[in-house]
């Protein structure tokens, strides 16, 4: 599991790398953009998936992990503004140098890009929690993954929030 | 890298005690465009986004967050922190268009 993550992350390092050689080398045409501006490491790939089930397998590598009430995940019943909803994710889990919790994945499940954020953590945190705001195009599930340094995977309930008015402009 | 962008902020406990888990919030301006929407005109507005925001202590690393256009504009994020010695706190905010902001703080464990 390890392994393949660390193989994209290379490979997509890669292509990222040279995508901006190649840009690097058009800008003085006056042209070029295409991969211009994304951030070394950020990886794209399951970023740019418009499926839940395309995204989860770029994440983890499969789409079937057990639901574990260790995973908190809170947000709103209802929101009335999708383009902003609040989201607190924490995990029960050890944070000690041996096992801990190294990635929480937010999921929407009908976005048009359905991960929302990867969120990396070290022991240093002591905990794994975050709290951010997303966006959300309709009423839908809210879901997270976690994944420990050792690759064991959980996931949460997914939580329904009912949408109001779309977060996507619409 | 526009005037729409930048000044972060982040808050931080000036003082805490050994061991202690603490919490770091923060909040950045950022259009989050996803690039899926149109302007007026009907021309695409292009994405414009925050891809990672990278924590340290002392130079060391804490938190790192890969994050999408699924994030509301001027994104908010917050996260707990060990407490284990004073140091420097350092959050490094990047976007896809070349933007890059940093915050900094002190906190003094005791």
């Amino acid at each position: 599991m390890a392994s393949n993550m660390t193989s994209r992350r290379t490979f997509l390092q890669t292509v990222l790398v040279s995508g901006t050689a190649v840009v690097t080398g058009a800008a003085f045409g006056g042209i070029g953009q295409a991969f211009a501006g994304d951030v070394q490491g950020w990886p794209k790939e399951p970023f740019s998936q418009h499926a839940l089930a395309a995204a989860m397998t770029d994440c983890i590598g499969t789409t079937k992990v057990p639901v574990t009430s260790k995973i908190t995940l809170r947000a709103p019943t209802i929101a009335q503004n999708g383009g902003s909803v609040p989201i607190t994710v924490s995990v029960d889990h050890p944070m000690t140098p041996d096992d801990y919790i190294q990635t929480v994945y937010l999921f929407v499940d009908h976005n048009p890009d359905p991960l929302a954020a990867e969120f990396h953590f070290t022991p240093a945190n002591g905990q794994a929690y975050v709290e951010s705001r997303i966006k959300m195009k309709k009423t839908d599930h809210v879901r997270v993954i976690a994944q420990t340094n050792k690759g064991v995977l959980m996931a949460s309930k997914p939580k329904v929030v009912k949408v109001t008015i779309g977060g996507c402009g619409g | 890298m526009t005037s729409s962008s930048g000044s972060p902020i982040m808050r931080a406990p000036s003082h805490a005690k050994k061991g202690e888990i603490i919490e770091v919030r923060s909040l950045i301006r950022s259009p989050e465009s996803t690039g899926f929407q149109k302007n007026k005109q009907g021309r695409i507005i292009p994405a414009h986004f925050i891809q990672t925001v990278t924590v340290t202590f002392n130079g060391k690393p804490v938190s790192h967050f890969d994050l999408g256009t699924a994030i509301s504009k001027d994104p908010y994020l917050a996260f707990r922190m060990k407490a284990e010695k004073s140091g420097s706190l350092k959050m490094v905010w990047k976007d896809n268009k070349g933007g890059r902001w940093s915050a900094t703080a002190h906190i003094t464990v005791t």
